[in-house]
């Protein structure tokens, strides 16, 4: 199709329009990260810092315990994950392969879980913890998490069992191969990547999340990275801008790297999970 | 209902999927399939939730010796006279389309253009998912030090281009919402763009060409051939943007707390304070409450009006 050219400028102008508003924010908060207190003190500040330095980084380390909340990120957005895959993908398979009550209600339940406020779910969740004794505690929040994780991971390995061709099953079972070891040994195999990114994005999600840490987590030494990075904040909203900048691009990392790796593979999963059979 | 018609469909078709991979639920191997993952969805999921509205008909409240009382409607006769939290209903509300409407439409140009032959591209896609994988907390703290009065890039840029000085955009009474606003815009833009484009790729491409040999322009190809086919994929997109976004939490508690003077206290940071910092569960469930039927309204007519309009178009 053939485009004129005043078009074509047009269309690469919004391009570097929307190029400059997704990136600009990120980029300065790189830069603050990097500059030292005197710039950043400057009433005019500069987008590249003229003597960049990492004392930024030490002090944030310094003032908060961002090691020790990155493992019990890591730890409850590790654990979440791998549960979370684990117990889905066999009620996916099911959801993918079979229409029943169940199953339709399962589905049902991954649309609504996504309707309703958190509040309403928070309050008898912190009251049921409390009861088992799971509150200000890291597997209490990482079986938070595991529900929390469910309904995305039902929706997309539903999707990539889907994909699976129920032939390949009928063939196994032509072969002798019992229930199990079709599962086990020829759809587990095909669905492999899938599982993956699936269990990465629960990763990120669990590793990202704020709300439940902020309710279920008071000890300061049971906190992860995004309740801890709030504590930068002062309680007037003064905050020591270079270390708050350094730590909060260090807590991004983790995510955007994992997520660089898996964003097409959800991208195309959200896809095939919206497909109806 | 439901199981009625269930079973009687899940009959039809034993006999033809009878010893393929199509057998029924009934054999025991299935519930070992389905029993760890529903186990965990009953307990902490639909659980809590039915619990959740059953508290919302009590007086329950943390750290209280007393036992918890059923107190009926009374819950929401109080919230019908509490101005403040319909004043943060309404505030609300506004974030809710003030995000979801300037979202849709600037995803839906990105989409558009990533549909287009460009250069660029590739960046325009890496960069979508810095905003998408972000921390919400790291989202708000980043926008924080955008819009510092003394030391914020916003500040500069718009003195540089001679369009005033400092101003405390987030500390602001008539600045703080739009400001909140358009960082909700900035973290939600992704989502839209990658659902729109996967939209876009059910459009049909011959009838594109097609339309384009016939002589109609670039909005005419729009409105009859790509926007027919993507509307199911925006109406869905959209309606979810809205629920999600008036039930967000992380971004505004992180940006203003809810400042200044509950300016952009969103329904969420209400009924989060009301639990968590004055322990009134019972009163902060009938809030959720309200919340829910509030929007499944509003979400129920949006849908409908829009499907009305789709037939007469």
């Amino acid at each position: 199709m053939r485009t004129s050219t005043t078009a074509r400028a047009g269309q690469y102008a919004a391009l570097l329009a929307y190029l400059a508003f997704l990136a600009f924010p990120f980029l300065w908060l790189v830069s603050t990260a990097f500059k030292s207190p005197r710039e950043l003190g400057s009433p005019h500040p500069a987008w590249i810092p003229r003597h960049p330095t990492l004392d930024n980084f030490r002090q944030a380390f310094d003032a908060q315990p961002l090691l020790h909340a990155a493992l019990n990120s890591l730890l409850a957005a590790a654990g979440a994950a791998v549960v979370a895959v684990v117990i889905a993908t066999p009620l996916a398979y099911v959801m993918a392969r079979r229409r029943t009550a169940l199953t339709r209600a399962a589905t049902g339940w991954v649309v609504v879980s996504q309707a309703f406020p958190l509040v309403l779910v928070i309050i008898p969740l912190f009251l049921v913890l409390k009861n088992l004794r799971l509150i200000d505690s890291l597997a209490g929040l990482t079986l938070v998490y595991v529900v929390w994780a469910l309904p995305f991971a039902l929706w997309m390995l539903a999707g990539y069992v889907r994909a699976v061709p129920a032939e390949v099953e009928e063939a196994a079972a032509v072969d002798g191969a019992g229930r199990a070891r079709t599962l086990f040994s020829v759809v587990a195999p095909l669905l492999a990547p899938g599982i993956v990114a699936t269990g990465l994005f629960a990763f990120v999600t669990a590793w990202n999340e704020f709300f439940f840490a902020l309710v279920l987590l008071k000890t300061p030494e049971k906190q992860t990275l995004p309740v801890v990075l709030t504590h930068f904040i002062g309680a007037e909203g003064v905050a020591d801008l270079g270390p708050l900048a350094a730590a909060a691009f260090l807590a991004t990392l983790p995510s955007l790297v994992v997520f660089a790796v898996v964003q097409r593979r959800i991208t195309g999963g959200m896809l095939t999970g919206a497909v109806k059979d | 209902m439901t199981l009625v018609t269930a079973t009687k469909r899940s009959a039809q078709r034993t006999p033809r999927a009878a010893g393929g991979p199509d057998r029924p639920l009934r054999d025991r191997g299935a519930w070992f399939l389905v029993l760890p993952a529903l186990i965990p969805i009953l307990a902490l999921s639909v659980g809590p939730l039915l619990y959740g509205i059953l508290l919302a008909f009590t007086d329950s409240q943390s750290g209280r010796t007393q036992p918890t009382r059923w107190i009926g409607g009374l819950n929401f006769r109080d919230l019908l006279h509490d101005t403040l939290f319909w004043e943060s209903f309404r505030i609300g509300l506004v974030w809710a389309v003030g995000v979801t409407v300037p979202q849709f439409l600037l995803a839906l140009g990105l989409a558009l253009l990533l549909g287009q032959d460009l250069r660029l591209r590739w960046l325009a896609r890496a960069l979508a998912i810095i905003p998408w994988a972000m921390p919400e907390v790291v989202v708000g703290i980043m926008w924080r030090l955008v819009y510092n009065p003394d030391t914020g890039v916003l500040t500069e840029t718009l003195h540089d281009l001679g369009l005033g000085g400092g101003h405390d955009w987030l500390g602001g009474l008539g600045t703080a919402l739009p400001a909140v606003i358009v960082v909700g815009v900035w973290a939600g833009m992704p989502q839209t763009t990658v659902a729109l484009l996967a939209g876009l790729q059910n459009t049909p491409r011959e009838l594109h060409e097609a339309a384009a040999v016939d002589g109609a322009g670039a909005w005419r190809r729009f409105r009859t051939v790509t926007w027919p086919a993507l509307r199911p994929v925006a109406l869905a997109i959209t309606a979810l943007n809205l629920i999600w976004n008036f039930n967000s939490f992380a971004l505004v508690y992180v940006l203003t707390g809810g400042g200044p003077g509950g300016r952009t206290r969103l329904p969420m940071l209400f009924a989060y304070e009301e639990a968590f910092r004055y322990g009134q569960f019972g009163y902060a469930a009938a809030m959720g409450c309200v919340m829910v039927a509030v929007i499944s309204v509003l979400l129920a007519l949006f849908l409908v009006g829009r499907l009305r309009g789709g037939d007469d178009a």
